[in-house]
């Protein structure tokens, strides 16, 4: 009988130089997905509240107002059409519209009550001039002409209004930077604790690695595969939860559109759409957190293996590691 | 290939262990390094593996003084020397044809371009048909057949060995002696730290004696 070769033995697939995943990796994942979460929460409030403040900002510019206090010798109505030929004569202005009595009591109303009568009072009327957002007409020269006009009449831009909100929206994006600052912080400093717990978990590898002659970027790259895992499922997991919760507060108030609830949100927050920019910044959250965590990993490991290089090897240091 | 001129070494405000050190390491060489528990044996190979410095003295290996050489050359230059411990020291969850490759893989290579020579090094230390056990199922001479094959796998110039037999039968020491003395004859310098006088006596080869710090030299 022939004798039967015997099969060459196989070699299972190479196995990561760092032991697998324990439970120190589990709670990093954990703490990586909340800090991704909060980020992202704060990133999406930010671009919400800019949002809301920009579409003020902008229903606001789009319109003027001239305003014409009455005077013994003024002839309002012939004032308020005078006021109102004079703005349109100027290049950026699309459309004026007096504000005829009716709808001045009915401003009033909510103050001094039904029924009003406005000969009875030295009430301002008003004259809103849409503009050309484009291409604004001049507000100074409009402004000095009409009071060389009418010197009863003052021109509102609404600056005073735009510049407070822009300053408010500026104020909100300042906060929410220093909020995801401090959450990229706490977030580095984690994952600094964590690669040095994981180095000296790990320790009897790194001096093995050293003894086969493995240089510094080698160990720190073993390291940063294994954290850029961790952080990756850590960071989709926390932003995948931020997308869900301004999907499902967006799904929840076009639900409920008009209800109390609803208003008040809306008036606070603006509306819940994030839209596909949003997505796309809690996207590119998740990628800037797996980076930095990878990138701490890697210059935590190259900094520590770098101490114990020097106390492994520094023999007046008693505080060194005998290996 | 080494040389050691004076070299002197304290660990921190302790007395010199080790003083006034003056000898070669030649190519293809063979020596034990002996002395009492204590003697400064495992911090002398240390030093061969520039894994630690001198507080004094001059240490040239391969030609460099190696107070000249910028830290991050070292790992480049010990891959030239292989180290084996009394302890193995491999890694419990990599099966023995992966701690055998491990010098080969932090060189960057690919593993189809070292396979064949791993398993055959395997093969040649007697541990072809455990390629794909863990270290904790081997037995403590198998251990020490994988930390020397692993030592020997990217073919160093000299190779330390730090009580090689300390954890295996008279038989299988024996053995381990083989190995290393084929080893030599393939062309590597070989420096064996032992107080194993049995072993020693098995081969004339020249004898480093470590006491009261002082090395002396029998050739």
């Amino acid at each position: 009988m022939a004798q039967q070769k015997r099969p060459e033995m196989r070699v299972r697939p190479t196995a990561p130089i760092l032991p697998p995943s324990n439970i120190q990796g589990n709670a990093l994942i954990v703490v990586i997905a909340i800090m991704s979460f909060l980020a992202c929460l704060t990133l999406g409030g930010v671009s919400m509240v800019r949002s809301t403040a920009a579409s003020w900002e902008s229903q606001i510019s789009r319109e003027i107002t001239i305003q014409i206090k009455p005077d013994d010798n003024l002839d309002m109505e012939k004032a308020l059409t005078q006021a109102r030929d004079l703005a349109l004569t100027f290049v950026g202005t699309k459309s004026g519209q007096i504000v005829d009595e009716a709808a001045t009591a009915r401003l009033l109303e909510p103050w001094l009550g039904p029924g009003l009568d406005l000969k009875d009072l030295p009430v301002p009327r008003l004259v809103i001039v849409t503009i050309d957002e484009s291409n604004p007409p001049d507000f100074d020269s409009m402004r000095a002409l009409l009071k060389d006009s009418i010197p009863q009449a003052t021109l509102d831009d609404h600056r005073t209004w735009v510049d407070r909100l822009v300053s408010m929206a500026h104020t909100t994006v300042m906060i929410g930077t220093g909020i995801l600052l401090l959450v990229f912080t706490a977030m580095v400093l984690t994952v600094v604790f964590a690669t040095r717990g994981a180095l000296s978990g790990n320790r009897h590898v790194v001096e093995v690695l050293h003894f086969v002659g493995a240089e510094s970027s080698f160990v720190a790259t073993e390291f940063q595969k294994h954290f850029l895992k961790i952080s990756l499922k850590g960071s989709a997991i926390g932003s995948a939860l931020a997308a869900l919760f301004f999907a499902t507060a967006g799904f929840w108030q076009s639900h409920t559109l008009a209800t109390p609830e609803t208003d008040q949100a809306t008036a606070l927050f603006g509306t819940f759409s994030v839209g596909v920019l949003g997505y796309a910044g809690i996207f590119a959250t998740m990628i800037v957190i797996a980076l930095l965590t990878t990138v701490t990993a890697r210059l935590t490991v190259m900094r520590t293996i770098y101490e114990i290089d020097t106390l492994r090897s520094d023999p007046t240091r008693t505080d060194g590691i005998a290996s | 290939m080494i040389h050691f001129e004076n070299v002197g070494l304290r660990y921190g405000m302790g007395p010199e262990i080790l003083r006034d050190l003056t000898f070669d390491i030649p190519k293809k060489s063979f020596q034990f390094l002996t002395g009492p528990s204590g003697a400064g044996k495992t911090s002398l190979l240390r030093m061969l593996f520039m894994s630690l410095q001198p507080t004094r003295g001059l240490i040239r290996m391969f030609g460099r003084d190696i107070a000249d050489i910028p830290r991050p050359e070292l790992p480049l230059l010990r891959r030239r020397v292989g180290i084996v411990f009394q302890d193995f020291r491999l890694l419990d969850h990599l099966t023995t044809y992966e701690n055998v490759a491990l010098p080969l893989r932090v060189r960057g290579k690919d593993e189809s371009s070292y396979k064949t020579d791993v398993l055959e090094l395997l093969k040649w230390v007697g541990l072809g048909e455990r390629i794909n056990v863990l270290p904790p199922v081997l037995s403590g001479g198998e251990k020490q057949r994988a930390a020397i094959a692993r030592a020997l796998m990217d073919r160093p110039e000299v190779l330390l060995a730090d009580e090689p037999t300390g954890n295996v039968d008279p038989p299988m020491a024996k053995r381990l002696l083989n190995l290393f003395l084929e080893l030599n004859r393939l062309g590597t310098a070989v420096v064996i730290a032992t107080h194993d006088l049995a072993l020693m006596d098995q081969v004339e080869a020249r004898r480093m004696i470590l006491s009261d710090g002082h090395l002396d030299i029998y050739d």
